[in-house]
Parts: structure tokens; sequence; C-alpha cells
């Protein structure tokens, strides 16, 4: 708590201090810009009826790094997420326009299942949403109506090492048969995330993924985000710009449904080129 | 305005009176709405009360009836009848049961009344003076056939005695159970002095006792035999409805409202389709009588007084309950499940199967039943299909005429011998609420149970 607050201080008196992992990241500014990118997103715009949620976003995500997605409430944020994984579509009356691309193959093209896109493009969500079901069967789900494990030895072993990946295995080890609902908040986020991994997605989405968590739950995965970007592509939404700093290489800026700003996250943080990314990083607007 | 907003403390002091001025009507108010619901709640128990107080007090005596001990005679000088029929060599099985069936006859044929009432004469005391028709009165008019029955299959019993337990006849029931004044003249009592005499006599020697009324439960309806009316066809008819109601209702219902909730494109149809829905279940039930009477009897021409028409009348009427219902289950299912599903790749139909319907099963299955119970309970269609006949028989399939359970019990209810059918009506409203109290039940058990299982 304490250190959250302090960030909070510094980050007001406009001189960033980053923590642990953003120092590493501060002693390689050029990492995140010199990989090589995964998705690229132009001129993508939703509509919600009438109402434009999006003007024409274009943005490069990298591999395996942590991008993430700040602005106030309402700046289309979340909605330019769940463009990139197609849950838009689930929308009523929500219309998709531009390209985005995932290594090249366009992710609106209609003869690509959307089925096939979200094994690919995991998904976790604000709210912790384990299904009512028993731990281990949470986990075995995807790679169950995906058909990935030929037996139950090959199910076993990717439910196990999903929730090891997910740091969540020593605590529930003994308890697979139990119901994942029964998780605390912390817990079920991270059961959410081993459900996700155990598709053996190449992205991952995260939409607010700590909001809903306290302080401690919210470090643990921020923790496992910094470990899971070793091996995963990772676009994270998120309100809180400590977070941002904290776990992202990249940072993106939206402000009412125009992207802003985007850049390596030490120079959005220290060194904004907009004047509207200063004054919300300052806490002036938002 | 300066002053009603100010920050002293003589501002603060007069706000302060001002809110306790209102809080004490606000208190009223609060008080006057708990004491409204408590005496409604209070009126609708009081008439609950009332009701199941009627019928339990009415319907409780028709649960034992007067039934006859007697030892009855199958004496060969008042049935002269030939030996049955033994298969002699040679003879073909059409010859023998040819001869069987002349037998058979020819048993039918005999005066059986006078075996009956050689057996009430044995136990008469020998002062009274009561002739065969006014004795005759007291065992029910199926008393001979009972005994003709048991000598049917039973044919050694020429010359031998044996004991039945027969329904006194609902006039006795009455005498017994004292629902007619005793003081009543002559001219105005439904059984002649001798009889009454003789039964009062048989009460006190234990000839006549009020034992358990299986009867009501295992016998048909009956017009000449009142006392021994029963409910078991009726009941098999409501069974045989409910079958077809379960069988096309829940199938057909649970599928449109998954159809409409969770795949339909919304549109200006849809939208129709759902408001038409909406208004079907408010739609009076006899009018789905009368479409039931042109469709299904009219132009398909399946058979009246049928449990198949019925059960389609009720399936029709259930329908938009089961629809509604499991539709209000779908839509609370909560967003984040699926999105949980379809995040993961599942497909549609993956997430309505695998995660939405085990959630809402118990919503839809409590539904289900409920709607079932109304079913059960309703009269006014089968009316008009003609479910209101007097049926005599078992139904043994769904196409056999048949009645169902509270058509019985409209049918008791306007029956002519008031007295006994008064107390017969009851006893079936108690069955009829007995099953849906155990249908509710099921209901209730099964929600909970798949509640904590969930």
């Amino acid at each position: 708590m304490t250190n959250l607050e302090n960030a909070q201080m510094d980050m007001l008196a406009g001189k960033v201090k980053m923590t642990q992992q953003s120092v590493n990241t501060a002693m390689n500014p050029s990492d995140a810009l010199d990989r090589p990118i995964r998705l690229t997103a132009r001129d993508v715009t939703v509509h919600y009826g009438a109402k434009q949620a999006l003007h024409g976003i274009s943005i490069d995500i990298p591999d395996r790094a942590v991008t993430s997605f700040i602005g106030p409430s309402g700046c289309g944020k979340s909605t330019f997420l769940r463009c990139i994984n197609r849950m838009n579509d689930t929308i009523e009356g929500a219309k998709v326009g531009g390209t985005i691309k995932l290594d090249g193959e366009d992710v609106y093209d209609p003869n690509l299942d959307v089925v096939e896109l979200r094994a690919r493009i995991g998904m976790v969500f604000q709210k912790p949403n384990p299904f009512p079901k028993s731990i281990y069967e949470n986990v075995a789900y995807g790679p169950r109506i995906h058909g990935l494990a030929r037996n139950k030895a090959d199910l076993d072993e990717i439910v196990i090492s999903s929730l090891r990946k997910a740091g969540l295995f020593e605590e529930v080890k003994d308890r697979l048969g139990e119901a994942g609902t029964g998780l605390s908040g912390g817990q079920q986020q991270r059961l959410c995330i081993a459900r996700a991994i155990a598709v053996g997605p190449e992205v991952i989405l995260m939409d607010e993924p700590c909001s809903a968590l306290d302080p401690i739950a919210t470090a643990i995965i921020e923790e496992l985000i910094d470990e899971l970007r070793e091996n995963y592509t990772i676009v994270i939404v998120t309100h809180s710009m400590q977070q941002a700093a904290r776990v992202s290489q990249k940072t993106a800026f939206f402000h009412l449904g125009n992207l802003i700003e985007e850049g390596v996250t030490e120079d959005i943080f220290t060194n904004p080129v907009n004047k509207q990314t200063q004054d919300y990083i300052m806490g002036r607007i938002g | 305005m300066t002053d009603l907003l100010g920050t002293g403390r003589k501002a603060a002091n007069e706000r302060t009176q001002l809110v306790r001025a209102g809080l004490r009507r606000r208190h009223r108010n609060e008080q006057a709405f708990r004491i409204l619901g408590i005496v409604a709640i209070c009126c609708a128990l009081g008439f609950v009360a009332l009701l199941f107080t009627d019928v339990l007090r009415k319907g409780i005596p028709a649960f034992h009836q007067a039934t006859l001990h007697l030892d009855v005679t199958y004496d060969p000088t008042l049935l002269n009848v030939d030996p049955v029929p033994e298969r002699t060599a040679g003879q073909s099985d059409a010859d023998f049961n040819a001869a069987r069936l002349a037998w058979q006859r020819s048993v039918a044929m005999l005066n059986w009344n006078k075996v009956v009432e050689a057996a009430l004469r044995t136990v008469t005391p020998a002062g009274l003076e009561i002739d065969s028709r006014q004795l005759l009165t007291i065992p029910e008019t199926n008393a001979r056939h009972v005994i003709r029955e048991a000598f049917v299959a039973n044919p050694n019993l020429l010359g031998r005695t044996r004991s039945f337990d027969l329904l006194a006849s609902a006039n006795v029931d009455n005498w017994v159970k004292g629902n007619i004044d005793r003081e009543l003249g002559d001219a105005q009592q439904q059984m002649p002095a001798q009889a009454r005499a003789l039964v009062d006599g048989w009460v006190a020697d234990g000839t006549i006792t009020q034992d358990f009324a299986w009867g009501l439960f295992t016998n048909v309806d009956s017009r000449a035999a009142p006392a021994s009316a029963g409910l078991a066809g009726a009941f098999m008819g409501s069974l045989y409805m409910m079958l077809v109601v379960i069988v096309l209702a829940v199938p057909i219902g649970v599928a449109s409202a998954i159809y409409l909730e969770e795949f339909a494109p919304k549109s200006r149809l849809t939208d129709l389709i759902e408001v038409n829905i909406n208004n079907l279940a408010a739609v009076p039930s006899i009018v789905f009588g009368l479409l039931g009477a042109a469709v299904f009897i009219n132009f398909f021409h399946l058979p009246r007084s049928a449990p198949l028409v019925g059960g389609l009348v009720l399936t029709l009427m259930t329908l938009p309950t089961i629809i509604i219902a499991t539709r209000a289950a779908l839509q609370g299912v909560s967003p984040a499940l699926r999105q949980a599903a379809l995040g993961l790749g599942a497909s549609k139909t993956q997430m309505v199967f695998h995660h939405v319907l085990p959630v809402t099963f118990p919503s839809i299955l409590t539904a289900t039943i409920i709607g079932v119970a109304q079913a059960l309970g309703e009269t006014a269609p089968l009316l008009l299909i003609g479910m209101n006949a007097f049926v005599a028989s078992v139904p043994g399939s769904i196409v056999d005429q048949a009645t169902a359970l509270p058509v019985q019990i409209f049918l008791w209810q306007g029956n002519e011998n008031r007295n006994f059918f008064e107390a017969r009506t009851s006893a079936a409203i108690m069955v009829l609420l007995g099953l849906m109290i155990l249908l509710n039940a099921v209901a209730i058990f099964l929600r909970t149970r798949l509640e904590r299982r969930a």
C-alpha cells in the first residue's frame, strides 16, 4: 500500500520512480521497440450503432513484451482491446472498420474462424470469471474443446503446467477437484490466466485484470505478468498509470476514442510529447 | 435561503428540528405500510386455511366407507350352473374357447341377487320383517358382480362359503356416518324403516364397519354403483396427459427459448414473436380448448376424450409459461460467464450447452414442473374436447377415452347424489392437491439439490 502511495506521490511530483521491473527496461531503453511486430492495427474504427467509439487507431504491438493501454474511462482502450480477438462481434450493433493483422493475417478475414482466432489470442477479463466448475475443469475446458490433448495424461500435464505458469499450482494442488469459484479473488484471476494459457495462445489480452483485486493480489498478478512476457505477447488495459509503468514496455495513451500517443513506456511517462498525455500523466485530466 | 443553508449552530439546530418533524411522519408511514403488509398476509393465510379446513373437513370422512362383512354361500340350489367345460381330447382351440364363453355367459345370466340376499338373510335377526327389494338396497349394487367374478375366477366355490368385504350403498354410508337426520319422518328418509333398523343392528354387531376406502384409488367412476366410484380412471387419464405434456412441451419450450434468447437475430420478426408468446400466456385456457376441438379433433380427426388431445391442448397452454421462464433464466446468466467461454474460443453452441444451460438447469426444471403442475390442474379446455365424458374404464393408452382428475372433481361436484358425492368431491380435491404439492416439493427438492451442487 505504502509503495503504491509513494509511487503515486512521485508521479504527481513529476519525477517518475520506476519499480524493479521498469528499472530493467530502463537499462535497455530500446528493448520494447526493437522487438519484431506481432500485431498491427491500421485505421481501426468502431461504431456502436450511430455512436463512434474509436477513431482510426493505428498501432504496432511488439512480440513477447507487455503493451499497456492507458487513458480515462470511456476512452476506447477496452473497446480496442476487444477488437483484437473479435469479442466485439458478440455485442449487438457493434461495427468494426480498418484492419488488424496477427502475423500478417487479417483478423477480420471472413474466411478466418473466430474460434481459431480466440484459441491464438487468449483473454483475461476485468472481474475474475471462473466457470462454476472445479479448478481442474476450468483449466481443462479450453484444451478439451480445441482437442489439444490426446489423452487424460496429456490433459493432466497441460492443466498442471498451466497452473504452474500462472503461479497457482502450489496453492491449489491438493484441491483441484474443488470449485474454482471458492478461491479468493486474486487466485480466481490467476486461475483465469491459467485457463487462458492452457489453450496455448500467442497473445494474451488483459482487460483491467487487477481492478477488482486488493493491492497484494495485484502485486502478485503484476509479477506474474512480468514472468509471462518471456513467452507471450501481452496487451493490458489498465486504469492505473503506476501499473502501466511497472509492467509494460510499451504504452499507448487513449483519449476520447483516439490514440493520442504511443511509445516506450519510459518515454511516455518521463517525456510525453503530447500535451494531453502530459496532462493525463500529471493527473490533470481523467 | 442563506439561512437554510447556514453553517452556524443556530441554522444547524433549525435543520435538525425540520428533520425531526419529518421523521415522525416517515416512521408513521413505515409503520402503516408494515401493518398493511401484515394484514394482507394474514388475510391470504386466513383464506388458504379456510379452504384447506373446509376441504379436509368434508373430504376426510370419504376415505372411510361403510363396508359389509358377509359370508356368501354359493348354494347349488340357487345357482343352476353347468360344470366348467373341460378340454376333451381332439377339441380345437376355437371350440374350447367357444364352450368356455358359453359357460361364462350362462353364469352371467344367473340371478346373483338371490345369492346376495341369502347371505344377507343369514345375518338378519329372526324377528325382523324385510322384503328382498328393501334388503338389497343395503349393499351397493355391484355386490352381485363382485360375488360373480369370484366364482368365474374359481368355479370350485360352488357349494362352499367364502367371506366378502362388500361396499354398503351410498345411502347406508350416509346413514352410518350420521349425514342424515335420524329424526326425519319415513317419507323424507332415503331408506325404509326396516332397512335402517337392520343397518343399525349390523353396525352394533360389527357386520358393517367403516373400512379404509381403497376403492377410491383403485376403482373407476361409476354411476350405477356410486359407492364404488373411484379415481383410478381419472388418475391414469391425467398421468397420460402429463406424459404427453412433458414429452412435447418441455423440449419444444426449452428449445424455442434457447433459440430465441441465444441464437435468433434481434429483428422485428423476433420482437413480434416475443410479444405474441407473452400474450399467449395470458390467453384464457378455454380458448385453447376451442382450438383443440377445432384443430386436433375436427381437422386432424384425433379421437375425442383422449389424453392425447388433452395433452396436446395442455401443451399449447403450457408452452408460453415454459418459454418465458426459460428465457428469464437464460437472461439471468451473467455476461461474464458467456465472455469467459467465448474468450477461450468456445463456439456459441458450446457456450450455451457447456456453460449457460448447466447453470440455468435448476430454474428451467422448476419452471417446467410448475408449468406441468398448472396443466395438471386445468379443467376448462378439457371440457371442450370431450374429456368430461363419463368413462367407466381405466385408459390403456393415450388414445383411449379418459377423463382427468380436475374434470372428475367437476363431474362429481355436479352429481345428483349430493349427500354422498360432496365428501367424494372433497376427497378427490385432496388427492389432486396432494399431487400438486408433491410435484412442487419435487421441484423445490431438485432445485436446492442442483443449486448446492453447482
